[in-house]
């Protein structure tokens, strides 16, 4: 008797939830990122980008109305891991995108492509995703974590430094890039050392640095502790004798904190805010315009992954449920990028060109990472073909 | 014995749990499955926990490590391709019961501040080991695939088993720690809780008695982890960090800390406050944080005596 | 791998650089929990608030010191509130009590930064006049501030020391230490010395923090770390015990420089690079554990430790 009153009542209590179930006439996507904590002014970044193109797109992806929900992931994997479980069996969304850091896209990647839930990461490009473990419903909108230190490495290469000081955060992200760096360097690589990521004082590492007398140093330090390691290493006067390479470090959103510090660094980026053609300068514009900051390449990354969305929906006329029409969709995608032209590797990374960089003043005063030149075309990351997908 | 069995509310509400899953599968809600074996999961860790705080008196911070232990002997065994649940179980529990009593043996030589102290140390050391292993996805741990197998007819990928079996998990701990803390041992246990000296005095040997609970709830702990791993089908070290431990204590805070289910009704309170809460402002820690000064200052035995107060004056308003 | 002088005595500097810092922190942490019996984490808050206001008052006012200096009295008042709202009332409870409720302060409060300052944290840099470094023997340069940061740490020490043995105060603290109730009994108010100890020991955490500002960031949740390290340190030191705290401090901060520095070097010997690369960070941050347990094994109340407690 009490178990089928139980039944009725939850069966009545259901069916009220039911009907606030998927419609199949909208797009479900999920932006996911870090957007408290330190790592939070990078998400931001992310986010302003995104809801910039989903702004233009006036709320729809390919003609159709588009329900985002944003999530953080505190820059925990097992936080994230808990987002996508409930991404998939409770909201059971379409396309998740955003995710900045390799460790959060490690712990997400399974369940959401074990359920063929289209995942378009904005920034994160871990090596083993683009490579062994690459998946049809898999996409980057940014690039693999080896590509911008292998451009650096191939014009630190170029300006005649032999000896190089590696000093790389230690996690996903930090060993791929100082792998990458290695891979096309051809000096020789006087020490390398791997600081635990989020580590605030770099005393130590940068005593080492000048111990070891190096030509220059090739950075990959991680979210906000860049900031420090940049003042420190300023601070510390090596800065003029041994000049300092980075990528991802010296790095948009951390200019101003890092100020002086940070000027004359270079690095490597397939975007820059002041890269000249007009789908990237009619960005810039806009986005300045609406959040009143310089954008970053998380916001162009961020931007380019919602006018993939919207392309790609676009082409399978709303049909996101077949999964793997979506999904062949993205991956022949045609949109105006910010980056020029834009086409998928085999592996579902961009395959694009890389410049060099150096931190400027705008005549405005702003700091920028600013256009120097071609170091690459057409660069297809090193683990494309490790991936078994044509 | 049989009708006071039927009249058991504890009965009645695993009767509930048990059959929640049928109910869940007809209306097309299974995400709620997962969730509730969340809950139940970390109140198996509360649980455990609650036999060295509640009853024994002692503050660890240090629990969490052995969730951990029990989850990477789960984690570790899978990546190297071991399948076998038994195996699986029999390490974590074992791995846990041997490090709960190397830690707890050198921990409770001391009192006091000393005590609560070292057990953070040796959290904090088993969580950076965690972080040191490289091969192992160091600090942003690993996932894998599949889950942990007993019989054929027992397939923990299907949600509904999963739950049963954390459920059953569940039931085992209450059983054995409603058990032992009625039983001689239980009482020993209070009365050194209450005072040692005294207790000492009367010829109990306080540290074994201590040391044994440490070690059982060291094993609860560790069934907890090899459950969340099945769960999760992911292991980090963050599942061994201080931070949890610090959640723990509040789990078993939240729903009453002198009761048997208490800890199990807080775990659950602090997971849907903790989901809920994030979805009504991402500054949800502000309130949370006032909620526990609040509840600590004001609401000392938790949910199920505010509860049981105002079944208390319900009652009396009757008559 | 280089093993120069120069090297190791930057290393060291370093060492006491962090010590003194953590120092700062831990006394007014060592003193509540000695004199008031109070476990108090709510102190890595003050760390960071006061952390926040140097940075705020440095950039309204313009001026460092100023901003500095500023930010003592105004934790020292943020901390009295916090003490009649919340700690009074957490004296006689048990220590679980105190814990967990002071956990819910540190959450609150770093949610209210974020609120109030924003996530992304604040930045300030060293100024100019303090800026630049100093060579050292073997051409080894250290920065003039992180002398500095030593130099103001030892003369804390110092003040400390002296006010605690030859002062009328420090008689009143010692006392409370060792038997409140006879203190109260002779007449002095306990509670007005309670409240003092707590505050003065926010301002010294404030001071910690604002000095650190320049060189990590300030953002919510800084004091978190210093908090652990410091409950390790007034466990080595001895509860209640400022000379054990300002020892205790100064062995864990050189232990983690040089640890941190040393270890994978020394691994590396034995061991193959790459897995000495991998568990010598590890094992650097262990180490400090390790010599705690080490400590409390041997010294169950710490090198210090009172009489009685």
């Amino acid at each position: 008797m009490m178990k089928s009153k139980i039944t009725r009542l939850l069966g009545v209590l259901g069916l009220s939830v039911a009907f606030s179930a998927t419609a199949a006439d909208k797009v479900k996507v999920a932006f996911v990122s870090t957007l408290s904590g330190p790592q939070a002014l990078l998400g931001k970044h992310m986010q302003d980008g995104f809801n910039l193109a989903v702004k233009e797109l006036g709320g729809k992806f390919g003609g159709i109305p588009a329900e985002v929900s944003v999530h953080d992931d505190q820059f925990k994997p097992d936080v994230a891991r808990q987002i996508a479980d409930r991404l998939v069996k409770r909201e059971q969304v379409d396309i998740v995108t955003g995710v900045l850091f390799s460790n959060v896209l490690l712990a997400m990647y399974n369940p959401l492509i074990d359920s063929k839930t289209i995942f378009i990461s904005a920034n994160a490009g871990a090596s083993q995703i683009a490579g062994k473990q690459c998946s049809p419903y898999f996409f980057s909108s940014a690039w693999q974590t080896d590509q911008a230190p292998s451009a650096v490495a191939r014009y630190v290469s170029k300006d005649g430094f032999k000896r190089i000081f590696i000093i790389a955060s230690n996690y996903q992200a930090g060993q791929d890039a100082a792998t990458g760096f290695k891979r096309a360097f051809k000096g020789q690589v006087v020490q390398e050392i791997y600081p635990p990521l989020g580590q605030p004082d770099f005393s130590a590492e940068i005593s080492q640095i000048a111990a070891s007398k190096p030509d220059a140093v090739f950075a990959f330090v991680a979210g906000s502790s860049a900031i420090n390691f940049v003042k420190q290493y300023a601070a510390s006067g090596l800065k003029k004798e041994i000049p300092l390479f980075s990528a991802f470090t010296v790095y948009g959103p951390y200019l101003d904190a890092m100020g002086d510090a940070a000027l004359g660094s270079r690095s490597a980026a397939f975007w820059t805010p002041d890269l000249d053609n007009p789908t990237s300068k009619r960005f810039v514009e806009a986005f300045r315009k609406e959040y009143g900051y310089v954008p970053s390449n998380s916001s162009a990354q961020a931007y380019d992954a919602a006018k993939i969305i919207n392309a790609a929906v676009a082409a399978v006329k709303g049909k996101v449920e077949d999964r793997d029409e979506l999904a062949k969709a993205i991956r022949s995608v045609k949109f105006d990028s910010v980056r020029g032209a834009f086409r998928f590797g085999n592996n579902n990374f961009p395959i694009q060109n890389f410049y060099a960089t150096e931190v400027a003043r705008l005549p405005d005063g702003k700091l920028i990472e600013s256009n120097r030149g071609v170091v690459v075309t057409d660069d297809v990351d090193a683990y494309a073909s490790e991936c078994s997908m044509k | 014995m049989k009708i006071s069995l039927l009249r058991n509310p504890l009965i009645w509400l695993f009767v509930v749990f048990a059959i929640f899953p049928i109910a869940a599968t007809a209306i097309n809600q299974t995400y709620y499955l997962s969730f509730i074996s969340k809950v139940m999961v970390f109140g198996i860790a509360a649980l455990g926990l609650n036999l060295v705080l509640g009853f024994g008196g002692m503050v660890s911070l240090g629990h969490a490590a052995f969730v951990g232990v029990g989850a990477y002997a789960v984690g570790l065994c899978m990546h190297y391709g071991v399948t076998n649940g038994w195996v699986h179980f029999g390490l974590a529990i074992g791995v846990g019961a041997l490090s709960s009593l190397l830690i707890g043996a050198l921990c409770l030589r001391a009192g006091g501040i000393s005590f609560i102290m070292l057990t953070l140390a040796f959290a904090q050391l088993l969580f950076f080991l965690g972080v040191g292993l490289k091969q192992y996805g160091g600090d942003d741990g690993f996932s894998f695939r599949g889950h942990s197998e007993f019989f054929s007819w027992l397939q923990l990928e299907d949600v509904r088993v999963m739950y049963w079996v954390i459920l059953a998990c569940l039931a085992l701990t209450v059983l054995v720690v409603g058990r032992s803390t009625r039983s001689g041992f239980g009482l020993a246990l209070r009365g050194v809780k209450s005072n040692e000296g005294r207790a000492q005095s009367i010829g109990l040997h306080t540290y074994r008695h201590k040391l044994a609970a440490f070690v059982l709830s060291g094993m609860f702990c560790s069934l907890s982890g090899a459950l969340l791993a099945n769960l999760t089908q992911f292991v980090s070290p963050s599942y061994m960090h201080f931070s949890r431990s610090a959640e723990l204590l509040l789990m078993i805070l939240l729903g009453g800390i002198s009761s048997l289910l208490g800890p199990v009704v807080g775990a659950a309170a602090f997971i849907v406050l903790e989901e809920s809460l994030g979805h009504i402002t991402p500054h949800w820690q502000a309130p949370m944080g006032l909620a526990i000064v609040l509840i600590v200052l004001f609401a000392r035995n938790g949910l199920i005596d505010l509860a049981m107060a105002v079944v208390v004056r319900f009652k009396r308003k009757r008559s | 791998m280089i093993f120069t002088l120069g090297l190791f005595l930057i290393q060291l500097l370093n060492g006491l650089q962090f010590g003194v810092t953590l120092f700062l922190f831990t006394s007014g942490l060592t003193l509540v929990l000695g004199i008031m019996n109070f476990m108090n984490l709510g102190h890595a808050s003050f760390y960071m608030i006061g952390a926040y206001y140097a940075v705020a008052l440095t950039n309204w006012s313009g001026s460092f010191v100023f901003g500095v200096l500023l930010a003592l009295p105004a934790t020292y008042v943020t901390a009295l509130a916090v003490e009649w709202l919340v700690f009074r009332r957490l004296y006689e409870r048990s220590h679980l009590d105190q814990v967990l409720v002071t956990f819910g302060l540190v959450m609150f409060f770093n949610e209210v930064v974020r609120i109030i300052w924003g996530t992304a944290g604040l930045y300030f840099t060293v100024p100019d006049w303090l800026s630049g470094s100093v060579v050292l023997g073997s051409g080894a340069l250290y920065p003039v501030y992180r002398l500095l940061i030593i130099a103001v740490g030892c003369l804390v020490a110092l003040a400390m020391f002296l006010v605690i043995k030859y002062t009328r105060i420090g008689m009143l603290i010692r006392a409370g230490a060792d038997k409140p109730e006879m203190v109260e009994a002779v007449g002095v108010n306990i509670r007005g010395v309670f409240r003092g100890v707590v505050a003065l020991g926010a301002a010294l955490a404030a001071l910690a923090g604002a000095l650190s500002g320049p060189l990590y960031s300030v953002e919510s949740g800084m004091g978190d770390s210093m908090l652990i390290l410091a409950l390790v340190a007034i466990t080595i030191g001895g509860v209640g015990s400022i000379r054990g705290s300002f020892f205790a401090a100064l062995m864990i901060g050189v232990v983690d420089a040089m640890g941190r520095m040393f270890l994978p070097q020394l691994f590396a010997i034995f061991l193959s690079r790459p897995v000495a690369d991998a568990i010598g960070p590890a094992t650097g941050s262990m180490l400090i554990y390790l010599l705690m347990i080490v400590v409390l094994l041997a010294r169950p109340n710490g090198l210090f430790a009172f009489r009685g407690r």
